[in-house]
């Protein structure tokens, strides 16, 4: 009979190698699904994950990898910051819309003065309205000990409803006919966020991601805030002890995951969105959190998770356009490479043991 | 009764059959997570359930068989969960994540080729003569018999975790799983069964959703009423009587901003779509407001798995 | 990158040029491509669409491919799936709601040799983009005549999705021709801002019913209103873009119909047959656009036809839905006698007319 044994430290080995064996298995088992409903799953796996990065139009799919990544990097390292300190921010979406809102409103009331200073002060907007819209389940939180998962989850509904009403008015074109929709930014060069590289899909919110992802990693392994956070997580009263203020932590993490998520609104809005309207929101504050995950909550490993989410993105889209590939198909997919390294992982905390297991004396 | 221009019978029977899907998803959350077990995977169960529950209402030509199929779906999907948490030891935040986008992606795969069909039609349970009394007929005698089944529940469950042997046990799992263990209890076993409780709930509250209340298959139809459930638990300070009034109350709110536009009211749209989310976080905190988790009623144990390691 | 772009389209204007004269060279074979924003089930908006696609397929069999993609969201996704599309060979694109309207342009400006063709948008920025609506309000006009004669309550409801001037036409469109049929009838509003969500649609209408209304119209996309309707003996409705026949003779007594056929086979005949064209059209019932789903039997015969002539009016041209005298709903003049609306003050319409109670939300 199998049982599992709890290791005495977790395995290094493991610890590297779930990822890609979950990958692997994912791939099994996506390509009996792609079977099952009659489409060649050589043919789909390889649009998926080999087209994108070296097929015929990878010149241009490469770029939009990054387009996809960037977002999803940008939040899911704020996110995981605060998942290692077991605060658990599931409103990444929202504050990534008034994050989006409050930097375009403040870029459009500028409109259409030119100044290199414009889109600087954009940033901090974005960054301040995804901040304060974190702030919300935080104080709530430390005052309240109101649980932030669902009050965070509440409030990108009350998000989606603010957006709504900044398309169709206090952000909508004046010049638009009545239609919903801000300015396009594309038509303000002081605010806009276009490719650095024409075409490359690298615009200030890839640079920012990869920024974000070394300072991330160097707060982590070196800063001694980095070592509260990781002692918050896995030993909270040993955190009490070495004087971590969970009330600090909590307002730290939740407001610097805000601010990222603000940020990557910011720069989707005026790069490849391009306006406010109504359904601007893709999900990328949710698919953040797999990301965060599928990254092992390292800064570095959420680069590539944000690479290979974005892969199937892409590449599925591809494959819809191209095999008939329904694009629900993909989201059963990302579940699977979730549940596969959810399930995985088990063997970097324990191991697999044969045998009945003989009653061990304070074995604790 | 008009008040303002609202007929409140009217909208008090419309909120009860608006609150089923909401209120039988958290009844089955409710029991999860007094066993210990927090599955965010609540809407992921949900709308398995309403594509599983359409399938089997279309195929048989029975309504009632649709609600049986929906329960199965949501059962099957919880048992990955479940599978997950209790033997791979996983996270239970992010595999019941994981559990909501997979139930997502897999009912719009299997919902393929559903869309715009009409399923066999759910009717009202026949009380006669007893349903056009004045007030009372239509609030308590003119529902289908979900709704009557959705009170059922949370009153079974009131009694079953108050006064049985079996809701103790739950509930000892859920406070402290290493004392229960100690007991000889079998902890995963019993929170294996709770889980797959709340799927089968939650599922038969998602074919609620595309067998009456709408009726129709559509892509995400539920529209995050999972998410909503899952905020009630906690409204209920664990407690099913309490998680009727705030299923009901949600239910009444998201139904009162529709019925106020209706009726020529000036407030605008917007404020009210977001009154539904805005109250529920008040209640939320005034819940929880300067007290421990102790205080709160919360398991001791929720979100914590287990491992047995003798 | 950019090298390989300037290349291709380098060769294919040398054969253009080489052909004598670009837009008067036919093609042998056309590649038509449709972004959705919906799922081709949807029984609404999208499907009817694909309805349009499939007439393009069966016109010209063999000398046309399509292709298309579903539920394809707004934004930076639409740009790269035209882009996607536009590199595999696509000669003509039809872009299908309003949402795209950036993302058509954008791309039509790196891919100038196809064409893009930008449903219910206004932007023509590029010579290779189209766009192309529909006049819903003249079925507008057909379904308040019903509406107005058969409301027993004399109040009608209309689901409304966003208030853009398309809706506001629509609105004042059934709410001017219910009343001249019936001087005592109110429409109420409710706005669900979304153009598809069957349980918030089926709320709505149920919001509605419980206010007295007795005949709904909407601008959403799904059943679920029919479906909300049947459940009230006496409450009717009406097919929204696409016929809705399963809820046939009651409450459905009659629909709007969004016929694409016509249109999509005419762009890709002129493309085929080389006098393709630039184009902003509007077209409606007299142009097979807009048609009128069956009046049913639950419809009285005078009604019915009233309705028809409504209908017919329309069609030939000499009854044209905004006609004087109307006011707007301060008071302010807006019609004179026999006046009929430009559509350019259609296409902005911001206003109800007199008579309508509510706010347009701004």
């Amino acid at each position: 009979m199998l049982r599992l044994e709890k290791r005495p430290n977790p395995s290094r080995f493991w610890l590297y190698a779930t990822p890609v064996v979950a990958v692997i298995l994912t791939m099994v088992a996506g390509g009996l699904l792609f079977a099952l409903m009659g489409k060649n799953p050589f043919a789909v796996i390889r649009t998926i994950f080999w087209d994108p990065v070296f097929g015929e139009f990878a010149w241009y799919l490469r770029g939009q990898l990054l387009v996809k990544a960037g977002p999803l990097i940008l939040i899911a390292i704020g996110l995981a910051l605060g998942f290692r300190a077991g605060i658990w921010n599931i409103g990444a979406e929202g504050q990534y819309i008034m994050g989006a809102i409050v930097g375009a409103g403040v870029g459009l009331a500028f409109y259409p003065t030119e100044n290199r200073l414009i889109f600087p002060a954009m940033i901090v907007a974005g960054a301040f309205g995804g901040w304060a819209w974190a702030m919300i389940p935080a104080i709530l939180k430390t005052r309240f000990n109101t649980n932030e998962i669902l009050v965070s989850l509440m409030l990108v509904y009350v998000a989606q409803t603010i957006l709504a009403k900044a398309a169709t008015g206090f952000l909508r074109n004046p010049e638009g006919s009545g239609f919903p929709g801000s300015r396009n930014f594309g038509n303000y060069p002081a605010a806009a966020n276009p490719d650095l590289i024409d075409g490359s899909g690298l615009h200030w919110g890839g640079v920012a991601a990869l920024v974000v992802a070394v300072l991330a990693f160097v707060l982590l392994s070196r800063h001694a805030l980095g070592f509260q956070i990781r002692l918050a997580g896995q030993a909270p009263r040993a955190a009490r002890f070495h004087g971590v203020s969970p009330t600090k932590l909590t307002v730290l993490c939740m407001g610097l995951s805000g601010a990222l998520a603000g940020l990557a609104g910011l720069f989707e809005v005026t790069g490849p969105a391009g306006q406010i309207s109504i359904d601007f929101n893709t999900g990328y504050g949710f698919t953040a959190i797999i990301v965060a995950f599928l990254g092992r909550l390292n800064p570095l490993g959420i680069v590539l998770a944000g690479l290979l989410m974005a892969l199937t993105y892409v590449g599925g889209e591809m494959a819809a356009t191209n095999l008939g590939l329904p694009a629900a198909a993909i989201q059963v997919f990302q579940g699977m490479l979730l549940f596969f390294l959810l399930a995985v992982d088990v063997l970097t905390n324990y191991r697999l043991r044969i045998g009945a297991g003989a009653a061990k004396a304070g074995a604790r | 009764m008009d008040i303002g221009g609202i007929n409140l019978v009217t909208l008090i029977a419309s909120l009860m059959v608006a609150a089923v899907p909401i209120l039988l998803a958290a009844i089955g959350e409710l029991v999860v997570e007094r066993a210990g077990v927090l599955n965010l995977g609540v809407e992921g169960m949900m709308i398995i359930g309403a594509i599983g529950g359409f399938i089997a209402a279309v195929a048989t030509g029975s309504p009632f068989l649709g609600f049986v199929g929906g329960a199965a779906a949501g059962a099957a999907l919880s048992l990955i969960f479940a599978l997950l948490t209790q033997v791979f030891l996983a996270n239970q935040v992010a595999t019941g994540l994981a559990l909501t986008l997979f139930g997502l992606g897999v009912s719009s795969l299997a919902g393929q080729g559903y869309n715009g069909i009409k399923p066999p039609p759910t009717p009202d349970l026949p009380f006669g003569p007893l349903a056009d009394l004045p007030v009372l007929g239509p609030i308590l005698f003119s529902h289908d018999w979900v709704v009557y089944f959705s009170i059922a529940m949370v009153a079974l469950v009131w009694w079953v975790l108050k006064s049985t042997r079996t809701g103790l046990i739950l509930r000892a799992v859920g406070e402290s799983h290493d004392a229960a263990h100690a007991l000889g209890y079998k902890v995963n076993r019993i929170r294996l069964l709770a889980i797959l409780f709340g799927g089968a709930m939650a599922g038969i509250g998602g074919a609620y959703v595309s067998l009456v209340r709408v009726p129709q298959w559509v892509d995400g139809i539920t529209a995050g009423a999972g998410w909503i459930a899952l905020a009630i638990v906690v409204f209920a300070s664990w407690k099913p009587w309490r998680a009727l009034i705030g299923a009901y109350l949600f239910g009444g709110i998201t139904q009162l901003q529709l019925t106020l536009q209706a009726a020529g009211s000036r407030i605008p749209v917007e404020y009210l779509s977001m009154a539904p989310y805005l109250i529920t976080i008040l209640v939320l905190v005034i819940m929880s407001s300067g007290r421990g988790r102790a205080a709160l009623n919360a398991p001791a144990a929720l979100g914590q798995n287990f491992h047995a390691s003798r | 990158m950019k090298r390989r772009m300037l290349l291709a389209t380098a060769a294919l204007g040398l054969t253009m040029a080489m052909g004598g004269g670009a837009l008067a060279q036919g093609m042998d074979k056309v590649k038509a491509c449709f972004v959705y924003v919906g799922p081709i089930g949807d029984g609404g908006w999208t499907f009817q669409h694909h309805q349009g696609a499939m007439a393009v397929q069966e016109e010209f069999g063999d000398k046309v491919e399509i292709a298309y993609q579903e539920s394809v969201p707004e934004g930076a996704d639409a740009e790269r799936v035209l882009t996607q599309m536009a590199l595999s060979g696509c000669n003509i694109i039809f872009t299908t709601s309003f949402g795209y309207m950036d993302a058509t342009n954008a791309v039509a400006a790196k891919f100038p040799d196809v064409k893009f063709e930008h449903a219910t948008g206004y932007k023509r920025d590029q010579p290779n983009v189209s766009t192309y609506d529909a006049r819903f309000y003249e079925g507008r006009a057909v379904m308040g005549t019903i509406a107005g004669m058969m409301t027993k309550s004399n109040k009608i409801g209309y689901i409304g999705s966003f208030p853009i001037p398309e809706v506001i036409q629509g609105i004042n469109s059934s709410y001017i021709h219910a009343k001249k049929v019936n001087p005592d009838v109110t429409i109420s509003v409710v706005w669900a801002y979304t153009w598809f969500d069957p349980a918030k649609e089926a709320d709505a209408a149920k919001a509605l019913i419980e206010q007295g209304v007795d005949v709904i119209l909407q601008h959403t996309d799904s059943t679920a209103p029919l479906a909300e309707a049947a459940k009230t003996p006496g409450v009717i409705g009406f097919g929204q873009a696409s016929d809705m026949a399963e809820y046939k003779p009651s409450p459905r007594v009659s629909s709007i119909i969004d016929n694409w056929g016509p249109y999509y086979v005419k762009r890709v005949g002129a493309l085929l047959d080389g006098s393709y064209a630039q184009a902003a059209a509007w077209e409606g019932i007299a142009g097979g656009e807009v048609l009128i789903g069956e009046i049913t039997d639950a419809v009285p015969a005078e009604v019915k036809a009233a309705a028809e002539k409504m209908r017919d009016d329309i069609g030939a041209g000499t009854y044209h839905p905004f006609t004087g005298p109307l006011k707007k709903q301060d008071g302010s003049d807006w019609l004179a006698e026999g006046q009929v609306a430009s559509d350019g003050e259609l296409a902005g319409m911001n206003f109800f007319v007199e008579g309508i109670t509510g706010d347009i939300p701004q």
